[in-house]
């Protein structure tokens, strides 16, 4: 057990941090003096960083170098993080293009689509986006109603809605879950695509939050055009080609939980500066938040050591995220009332935790059906019974219809 | 940055849960609740293992591992509830392998022939400044022994009581923390004499060796390690403590797992409703962040003892906290036979009960987290 670096480690970390030392004034200024306050020239700013962080191999890290990664394994991911991280500069923008839909595209893409897409996609020039959840269907994915039709020329045509999509106001392109066949059952249905987000019909509309801001979006397809290759790993292979994504994701979570600031120093630093250390009941609360936090540090520690020895982190990994977000709602409880209704101040970094975690909650997955999943896939429990096995998607909505 | 466990590891904690297999611990922890019987001596078995040696150095006739393994070590004594006297002689091993004048005991103390038990003293934290040990009842703490001045043989007079002290019925040397002119000492005084009275407790959880120990003008040798070496001890005993617990959450699991896919409820098996599953993945959840954190106290015992307290802290707050957990749940997800004297459930849940209540009790631990949280963030 250690965990300093290996001797090939610590020369990857010397490059890193020599190069961003090298570097870092070229990186965009997001807070304090000098920031940028435009959305549009951050978001410019960042991709062209991103591309700069690319070309000195701290982006795509893990990518092959074929497609422009550096072909280097989990732990040299997590050690160009850190160096970021410490070099107080900006990560890469499109994380979820780069950490989970690229490397989708790298196990089921064409080497069309793998040629097209991958290289722009990490130098930061085209950003994407995730379009899988849907108004009516989260937790239960599979049950996706966006349907895509196979016209006489074997294009395609696509109608439907998504919504919680991340970075769709300035994507480019979209990986999208639909239905490609609505009379088999709900899984054996689907089929993943490539989607322009600037075709004709499709509609992208800020949704707005508890907090005010818009940071998802809703997307509209009105019988938008795809051409006959735009699927990714086959027709009627979505459900297959969308369970990579999600253990990429659920890599990205287990290995960046930190990222999302939910720091127990952070939390202390509030309390002490209210003078509330000395109190017993913040103690007990703050020691219990910060025992959890840290855990999670570590669990993150061992989601890497078996990456390292090759396994592929399962669902449990959800865990993580739901100690994480729990313990950060904890933290906002007890800021707020130690700060009193001031913590609930509009330009409060408290009352933008407290109105962002009640959502956070239930991204990636409800915790009740994390639950459920880790119940079954990981303690062998017996699944819950289920009345859409085998069922045609078809008749299974029509049940529903009927049953309202 | 590799947190897997290396081939002698693998091999210690298999070597472990085989030699636990071949005595009937659950059992015996219920028959000795109910008087007909004592419990059975571990220590035979862990001296042929070569626990009591884990944390001596080679050179003194020990196995020179390290915290981590003695917690891979405590974590299978806690899966199966066995009355082992480890905790408490591992960290008093801890402290008279820091002292160079106690160089000539340890190899007794290695072999197990000689069994040591710590004094539990809680070293001072940000919110309270004085070194404490437990007391024998009601809330506070009670001062440290006190210490007389030290004679020609490197001898002193030893004045004072510690409560609870895990494991010191039968042991041959007490070693702990003591106060002279103000200044904290470490000393080891021999149970074979008549300055010391020890009065053996049994709490609630028959396989818990607890004892008040007394001590009037006991001669001790006064231990020539520093301080750092005391508190030290007293965050390994925490981390111990938290690595039974972890064992124990990691069986009751197991159990109750079983019982919820065996279980038929209105047509299905029990453990098909989320009502129990969402209990059983927070065992797991609990179970699991505890683990982390044995890991992270495992590496800060060496890599990193400025960490330590804190690592050890956390362990102890979340294990706690997952041991309560796990068996409670185990009770009621058994329904009413959960809680009946012949299943193991109770011994899980008289385990947990009282497991919260030593070495200072887990809600001191939670403290001290938020107390080295504090330090770090006013940096």
């Amino acid at each position: 057990m250690d965990l300093n670096d290996t001797p090939e480690q610590a020369a990857y970390r010397a490059r890193a941090r020599a190069w961003l030392q090298e570097n870092r004034a070229q990186a965009p200024v997001l807070s304090g003096p000098g920031a940028l306050t435009e959305e549009a020239e951050i978001i410019a700013a960042r991709r062209k960083w991103q591309g700069r962080l690319a070309e000195g191999g701290l982006a795509g890290v893990t990518w092959p170098e074929d497609y422009g990664g550096q072909g280097l394994g989990p732990v040299e991911q997590v050690i160009a993080g850190q160096e970021i991280s410490r070099a107080g500069v900006p990560g890469i923008l499109d994380a979820i293009g780069v950490g989970m839909l690229g490397p989708t595209i790298i196990a089921h893409g064409s080497e069309e689509q793998k040629a097209r897409y991958l290289g722009p996609m990490l130098h930061g020039e085209e950003v994407w986006c995730q379009l899988f959840s849907e108004p009516a269907a989260g937790s239960d994915l599979a049950a996706i109603q966006t349907r895509a039709r196979r016209a006489e020329d074997g294009s395609w045509v696509l109608s439907g809605q998504k919504v919680w999509t991340t970075n769709a106001q300035f994507a480019s392109f979209g990986l999208l879950l639909a239905r490609t066949d609505p009379d088999v059952p709900k899984h054996n249905g689907l089929t993943m695509f490539v989607v322009p987000m600037d075709a004709p019909g499709v509609t992208v509309r800020g949704l707005r939050q508890i907090s005010g801001e818009a940071e998802f979006n809703e997307v509209f397809f009105d019988e938008v055009h795809l051409p006959a290759d735009a699927d990714v790993g086959g027709v009627g292979n979505g459900w297959r080609t969308a369970l990579t994504t999600l253990m990429f994701e659920r890599v990205t979570i287990g290995l960046g939980g930190e990222g999302l600031g939910y720091d127990p120093l952070r939390f202390a630093r509030a309390l002490l500066a209210a003078g509330a250390q000395r109190d017993p009941l913040v103690r007990k609360r703050l020691g219990e938040i910060a025992a959890e936090l840290t855990a999670v540090r570590f669990t993150g520690y061992r989601v890497l050591t078996a990456l390292q020895q090759g396994q592929i982190p399962g669902p449990e990994a959800g865990l993580a995220k739901v100690t994480t977000v729990n313990s950060a709602i904890a933290a906002g409880d007890l800021i707020a009332e130690v700060l009193g209704p001031d913590a609930l101040a509009s330009e409060s970094e408290w009352a933008y935790m407290i109105s962002f975690l009640p959502g956070l909650k239930s991204a990636g997955g409800t915790e009740e059906i994390l639950r459920n999943t880790i119940g079954e896939r990981v303690l062998g429990l017996p699944a819950e019974p289920r009345l859409d096995k085998g069922v045609p998607f078809s008749e299974l909505r029509a049940k529903e219809t009927a049953a309202q | 940055m590799n947190l897997a466990l290396s081939d002698e590891q693998v091999m210690l904690r298999e070597a472990a849960r085989e030699a636990l297999s071949r005595v009937k611990t659950l059992e015996a922890a219920r028959a000795a609740l109910d008087g007909k019987q004592s419990l059975p001596d571990l220590w035979p078995t862990a001296c042929e293992a070569g626990w009591p040696g884990l944390l001596i150095d080679e050179q003194h006739g020990g196995a020179g591992l390290d915290a981590f393994d003695a917690m891979l070590v405590a974590e299978e004594c806690g899966r199966v509830l066995a009355g082992v006297p480890l905790l408490g002689h591992l960290a008093a091993t801890a402290i008279l392998s820091a002292a160079a004048n106690a160089t000539s005991f340890l190899p007794a103390n290695a072999s197990g022939e000689r069994r040591a038990a710590y004094l539990p003293a809680r070293p001072p934290a940000d919110n309270d400044g004085a070194w404490s040990t437990e007391r024998r009842s009601g809330l506070g703490r009670e001062p440290v022994p006190a210490v007389g001045p030290t004679d020609g043989d490197g001898h002193a007079a030893v004045e004072g009581a510690c409560a609870f002290v895990p494991d010191a019925p039968g042991a041959a040397v007490l070693v702990g923390a003591g106060e002279r002119d103000g200044e904290i000492v470490a000393f080891a005084a021999s149970s074979e004499q008549p300055g010391v009275q020890i009065e053996p407790v049994t709490r609630y959880d028959a396989t818990r060796s607890l004892a008040h120990v007394t001590f009037a003008g006991a001669q001790a040798v006064i231990l020539d390690c520093p301080i750092d070496a005391l508190a030290s001890a007293w965050h390994l005993a925490q981390a111990l403590l938290a690595a039974e617990s972890i064992g124990a959450v990691a069986s009751a699991l197991e159990v109750t797992v079983q019982y919820a896919k065996d279980r038929y409820t209105f047509g299905r098996a029990i453990g098909s409703y989320q009502a129990v599953k969402h209990q059983l993945t927070e065992v797991l959840r609990r179970m699991e962040n505890g683990r982390s954190l044995l890991y992270y106290a495992g590496f800060a015992y060496r890599g990193a003892p400025a960490e330590f307290p804190l690592a050890a802290a956390a362990a102890r707050c979340v294990a706690g906290g997952a041991l309560d957990y796990a068996a409670r749940a185990m009770i009621s997800i058994h329904g009413g036979i959960g809680a009946t004297w012949e299943h193991d459930a109770p011994l899980y849940f008289r385990r947990a009960q009282l497991s919260r209540l030593l070495l200072g009790g887990t809600e001191q631990a939670t403290g001290r987290v938020a107390g080295e949280v504090f330090a770090l963030a006013a940096r």
